[in-house]
């Protein structure tokens, strides 16, 4: 079985690679990406059965939490009922989302703000070195630059400072970030490509 | 048809087979990255005192491009779980996708049995805590506090949701290793989790761990690569400067 599965594995990576390269496979390619897409949606359905079984035990072994457990399964299973009675296009459906996922989402985006920088009060405590005092001073200049002040803005700040750490420093870094985490997705990829790497069933 | 990309595949393809298949006289020499040190020891604390060990996998997709850094957690979690199965808490692995989730079930089992303790495994170990960035976030951040949580490691694909659960770990004095693909969540997780991996460390953290022949090698084909980039990007401006190009 286990072999089955590398085999075929290896065998549906090669198409969709070689599918961007070789014309003749590209419809063998689109088919099988079609097909990953289900299986993802079928694997959304099995991981909502899943947090419902974790929440459930909670529930049912009375552990810490389990009430918070009982609200989100009460929340999960009305908003199941009620987008299959009213559809998801439906006004009230449609409230349901933008008047409580949305607000709930941003009051967490807000809180990160508040996070991040008592995080980076406690980053010299933490950890004092060059770094951590250059990362400071730079999160500092960029707020300074960026922040509505109340005396308005501060010219070389903002017209000089901010683009250029946005643009020289900021992206000449990030670009190589970006090339260093695109060689690692390369390497990842072509080590589960060959099944030295193995996410599904490697025993 | 632009054969760069082809060629570059090709060519890192060769090279990891080429570097996979060569038998080292010497163990390979890895440079010392401090985080993955102390995640060695908050691993074996978690061990000797019964706590557990929480892995993040983040909510990336298999089938978008930052695909790669779930791949790369995946394959952490393997060597996780056959480190500390045998704890009296065994470690729970969170995800943000489904898929993921499912994906970190099946490597938490294959991870229990290389490890002789098939028989602890639980499916309820992976699980997925949420289909956003924040509710995944707000999903495991009770994980940290009501499950005895005493290390943790964020590998995956997360935005800077990421340092909720750095803080959430702090609160807990639980020990976080955070990694993430994301240029700005490194910024965030610099400034929030006690440790990070900073740019492709994430990708390198499995050869740490593990040390498989495959793993060194592709650190090495990346550090070639990573050369003839830079050699390309020199030769780049080089001709623009004399204005060949």
């Amino acid at each position: 079985m286990r072999v089955v599965a590398l085999v075929l594995a290896v065998v549906t990576g090669l198409l969709v690679l070689f599918g961007y390269f070789i014309p003749a496979l590209a419809p063998v390619q689109s088919v099988l990406l079609n097909w990953a897409i289900i299986l993802a949606g079928t694997a959304a359905v099995v991981g909502v059965f899943n947090l419902v079984l974790v929440h459930g035990n909670k529930i049912t072994k009375r552990e810490k939490g389990g009430i918070y457990s009982a609200l989100l399964l009460i929340s999960l299973f009305a908003t199941f009922i009620f987008g299959l009675v009213l559809g998801p296009d439906h006004p009230n459906m449609r409230l349901l989302v933008e008047a409580i996922i949305i607000p709930v989402e941003a009051t967490l985006m807000a809180l990160l703000a508040v996070t991040l920088l008592y995080a980076s009060i406690r980053l010299l405590r933490r950890r004092t070195d060059l770094m951590s005092i250059v990362f400071l001073l730079t999160a500092l200049l960029m707020l300074a630059a960026s922040a509505t002040l109340p005396f308005g803005e501060v010219g070389p700040l903002s017209n000089f400072v901010r683009p250029w750490f946005q643009h020289v420093l900021a992206l000449g870094g990030a670009r190589g970030i970006l090339i260093g985490v695109a060689l690692g997705t390369l390497t990842t990829g072509l080590r589960v490509l060959f099944g030295a790497d193995r996410p599904y069933g490697g025993k | 048809m632009n054969l760069l990309a082809p060629g570059l595949i090709g060519l890192s393809a060769l090279l990891l087979l080429l570097f996979s298949l060569i038998k080292r006289k010497s163990p390979p020499t890895l440079r010392v990255i401090p985080a993955l040190t102390r995640l060695y020891r908050a691993l074996g604390l978690s061990v000797e005192d019964g706590t557990r060990l929480l892995v993040g996998l983040g909510g990336a997709s298999l089938l978008t491009p930052n695909g790669g850094a779930p791949l790369a957690g995946l394959g952490m979690l393997r060597h996780l779980a056959e480190r500390t199965s045998l704890s009296d808490r065994p470690p729970i692995a969170v995800a943000g996708e489904a898929s993921i989730a499912l994906l970190a079930q099946d490597t938490l089992e294959a991870g229990y049995e290389a490890a002789g303790a098939g028989e602890f495994y639980q499916p309820t170990a992976g699980r997925l805590t949420g289909m956003t960035p924040f509710s995944s976030a707000a999903g495991a951040m009770p994980i940290l506090r009501d499950e005895n949580v005493s290390a943790s490691v964020l590998i995956g694909h997360f935005g800077t949701e990421a340092a909720l659960l750095a803080d959430a770990a702090e609160r807990q004095n639980a020990f976080l290793l955070g990694a993430s693909d994301d240029p700005s969540t490194q910024a965030a997780l610099y400034a929030a989790a006690p440790e990070a991996l900073i740019g492709e460390e994430l990708f390198a953290a499995g050869a740490y761990l593990g040390a498989t022949q495959s793993h060194t090698a592709s650190l090495t084909v990346q550090d070639i690569l990573r050369w003839l980039i830079i050699l390309a990007l020199l030769g780049g401006a080089g001709l623009k400067l004399v204005g060949m190009i």
